[in-house]
């Protein structure tokens, strides 16, 4: 796996294919723990693949640490694949939902700024606004500071979730053998 | 013996076959137990478990020893599979029984150790309840095992077992947990074999990158201070006799870490001894003073390399070892191999030998006359105690010279393990079997007793302090009962030495809660044996013997080996202010290594 160029600490996403089995999930995490290893965002969900799920891991690591990481990581055995998504070569996406105050004077400049960042507003009460947005990380953060002078009332954000560029894929090479349930 | 570290070897067993028929869950636990050639069992019955003892009562293949408690069911079956190389077994119900297991576990996963432990778990309908004896066995265990599985389906079990065998002794080897339902084990299923293996994930190499070979053969033939630093791994490989060769070819020295004690046998002159916290200063100096480390199955663990900044400064590393992920883990490997040594080391042997002929060898004259030095200046010895008591360091070595190298040596943790490992002399693999990571005291017992299981032939010591021995000596019963003639040789220093020597050194002879009783009482002026490890053993049913003079320790010890139908224990009573040297105290450079208290060695005057 290539590290970034610096090779020094960054920011850097981890795509891991796992079998759908009880506890896989705690065990990937368990292993981040032990290891003391930080994690910044998690995210799981189904793969293309019947019985494998995709784990996107985004964590602060230099390149020694991210081998490490991904050497541990590939000793589970229920751990299929991992590969490491540049931010270059990558499309990252993070999804937000917030609920932000907005009375009757503040309502209109909500909206706008809502409108901007290609935001949506998903729904309404006399004195809130919910809203969601998709997008990566710098993008999601911008939005939130132009909110939070309204009030911010409530946030829930998605780990990131990351793919590679181009038409590749990650389970190419991956045979759909069922694995225990 | 059957082959347990050749991965194409798919189905670990005889890989026999069976037709498709109908039986209970318990029973396909106990007919896939036996399609995978497993003889021998450690356990004992709970709640959780229950079905599956009944048709293990039947079973003509299995032989089922029932212990006195979990942890010494874990401990033999890694005994047991120290001492021959094959998956060592053991059952316990769930809830605590389980929990027990925990420390063998983690015990068997530092130190590499293929075992398979099948624990009951409550019904699959009551599973997240908190019903009775119902603990997250799985989630316990998932840090200290290989890896684990629950098993709620029947249908499974005939293939979870088979990949159990095989990720426990395939790759680095290490413990697997199989947690099964009550429901599953009572449910009706069907079996047969082989089963269809999983396992999309779990591809360990062991194939050596050839590049990786002759770029490591290049740097042994440009090095004028190599030394290879052989860990655990070459046992777990069976590849002792081909490193055998590679070391002739080459002619640097060898170190034989302490999971790596008869490896390369201590008898040949080439071996310069044991490196670490408690080695010789011959093999310290050697990696220390190395160009070149030719590190083999070892892991660079903090109690070899002492501290690692300062650790072989001036050396290259040439890493070979099965598990990626010790590659540059704690020290950068300039070349790392990835693989199995037994295929690594013969074309390591050939790659050398090809460029030796085509090239001039290098010079090792001067290195080895440097270490030559260092082997005659500082041998291991110890001083005779002033307090008149035995010399606990006499004993173990007295125990070698009469029992040999056929024997087997099994320590728990604490001095007389160091010293074990000092004293004892080395000859071949699986000769010395302790908790060398995990450092468990109480190994010691149980381990022999699954030692002596696996090598019914053997002489079998456990080397035990008076400590450990306390923690699991309710495995002679099960010894005793079972006609399980281990010895027994408990260096009685009445007191937890290991941590006393430290409180001695470092703490100014504050002796904080060390004291046993188990022969003085703490001022050292009056006899309090509590037990008295005479009468415990004959409450046993063993053999107990006492040692308490010099010259009585070759009678006593001849004594014990001509006891083969019973258990014999003896107790030898030793001085308890008998330290363990040289030592390179926590956390310091291993150049600071002291040979006694606050004395260094003189290094080469022209360094």
């Amino acid at each position: 796996m290539a590290p970034t160029p610096a090779g020094g600490v960054a920011r850097r996403t981890l795509s891991v294919l796992v079998e759908d089995v009880p506890g896989v999930l705690a065990k990937v995490s368990g292993l981040f723990a032990r290891r003391a290893f930080n994690i910044h965002s998690l995210a799981v969900g189904p793969s293309e693949i019947a019985g494998l799920s995709r784990i996107t891991v985004v964590v602060d690591a230099d390149a020694k640490l991210l081998e490490q990481m991904t050497k541990q990581l590939n000793k589970l055995i229920n751990v299929i694949k991992i590969i490491e998504l540049e931010p270059t070569n990558s499309v990252q996406r993070e999804h937000l939902v917030i609920k932000v105050k907005a009375d009757a004077a503040a309502r209109l400049q909500v909206t706008q700024a809502v409108e901007l960042f290609r935001a949506k507003i998903v729904d309404v009460s006399t004195d809130s606004l919910t809203v969601e947005a998709t997008g990566a990380a710098d993008k999601l953060d911008a939005l939130l500071s132009v909110l939070e002078p309204f009030g911010v009332r409530e946030i829930v954000r998605s780990g990131s979730l990351a793919i590679s560029r181009g038409s590749k894929s990650m389970t190419e090479k991956i045979p759909s053998e069922k694995p225990l349930k | 013996m059957l082959t347990t570290t050749t991965a194409d070897h798919r189905l670990y067993g005889p890989g026999g076959s069976a037709a498709p028929e109908t039986v209970t869950g318990s029973q396909a636990i106990i007919r896939s137990l036996e399609e995978l050639g497993v003889t021998d069992v450690f356990g004992i019955p709970g709640g959780a478990i229950l079905p599956t003892y009944d048709p293990l009562m039947d079973s003509e293949k299995l032989n089922h020893i029932l212990v006195r408690h979990e942890q010494g069911a874990g401990h033999a079956a890694q005994g047991y599979a120290m001492a021959t190389g094959e998956v060592g077994v053991c059952f316990a119900t769930s809830g605590p029984g389980a929990t027990n297991l925990v420390t063998p576990l983690a015990d068997a996963h530092m130190d590499s150790v293929p075992m398979v432990a099948i624990t009951g778990q409550v019904n699959a309908s009551v599973i997240g309840t908190d019903a009775f004896q119902e603990a997250d066995i799985v989630g316990i265990a998932t840090p200290i095992t290989k890896h684990s599985y629950l098993v709620t389906d029947p249908d499974e079990i005939p293939q979870v077992m088979a990949e159990a065998f095989h990720i426990a002794s395939s790759g680095r080897p290490g413990p697997v947990l199989v947690d099964i339902t009550k429901s599953a084990q009572v449910a009706q299923t069907t079996f047969a074999w082989p089963p269809k293996m999983g396992l999309t994930g779990y591809k360990p190499v062991t194939r050596g990158h050839a590049r990786q070979v002759r770029e490591a053969a290049k740097l042994i033939a440009a090095s004028q201070r190599p030394v290879f630093y052989l860990g655990g791994g070459v046992i777990k490989a069976e590849a002792s006799a081909e490193f055998a060769e590679l070391a002739e070819s080459v002619g640097a020295p060898v170190v034989t870490t302490l999971m790596a004690r008869g490896a390369f046998p201590d008898s040949h002159p080439n071996n310069v001894g044991m490196p670490g916290m408690h080695g010789t200063v011959s093999a310290v100096a050697a990696l220390q003073q190395s160009d070149l480390l030719i590190t083999l199955g070892a892991r660079f663990d903090d109690r070899v390399t002492g501290q690692l900044d300062s650790f072989a400064p001036e050396a290259k590393v040439i890493h070979a070892d099965i598990d990626p992920a010790e590659i540059s883990k704690n020290r950068h490997a300039d070349v790392p191999i990835v693989g199995s040594l037994k295929e690594i080391i013969p074309e390591l042997k050939n790659a050398v030998e090809e460029i030796f002929a085509k090239h001039q060898r290098p010079d090792l004259g001067p290195w080895w006359q440097r270490l030559s030095r260092l082997v005659e200046t500082y041998p291991l010895g110890w001083t005779t105690p002033e307090d008149g008591a035995i010399a606990p360091q006499k004993v173990i070595q007295k125990i070698s010279q009469a029992s040999g190298p056929e024997a087997v040596y099994v320590a728990g943790v604490g001095q007389h393990q160091m010293w074990a490992a000092q004293f004892v002399e080395y000859e071949r693999p699986r000769q010395w079997l302790n908790s060398g990571g995990l450092g468990t005291m109480g190994y010691s017992v149980p381990a022999a007793m699954g030692a002596q299981v696996g090598n019914p032939d053997r002489t079998v010591w456990a080397i035990d302090g008076d400590g450990c021995f306390q923690m699991t000596n309710q495995e002679l019963a099960t010894c005793a009962i079972n006609n399980i003639p281990i010895k027994v040789a408990v260096i009685n220093n009445s007191s937890l030495g290991m941590v006393r020597q430290w409180q001695t050194l470092f703490y100014e002879s504050r002796y904080s809660n060390t004291d046993l009783n188990t022969s003085l009482n703490p001022s050292g002026e009056e006899v309090v044996r509590i037990p008295d490890f005479l009468k415990l053993a004959e409450a046993y049913g063993c053999v107990g013997l006492r040692c308490e003079r010099d010259e009585d320790i070759d009678s006593v010890i001849a004594q014990a080996l001509e006891i083969n139908d019973r258990p014999v224990v003896i107790d030898f009573v030793v001085s308890r202010d008998s330290m363990v040297w040289p030592m390179v105290p926590a956390g310091v450079s291993n150049s600071d290594i002291q040979v006694a208290r606050n004395m260094t060695p003189e290094w080469d005057e022209e360094e």
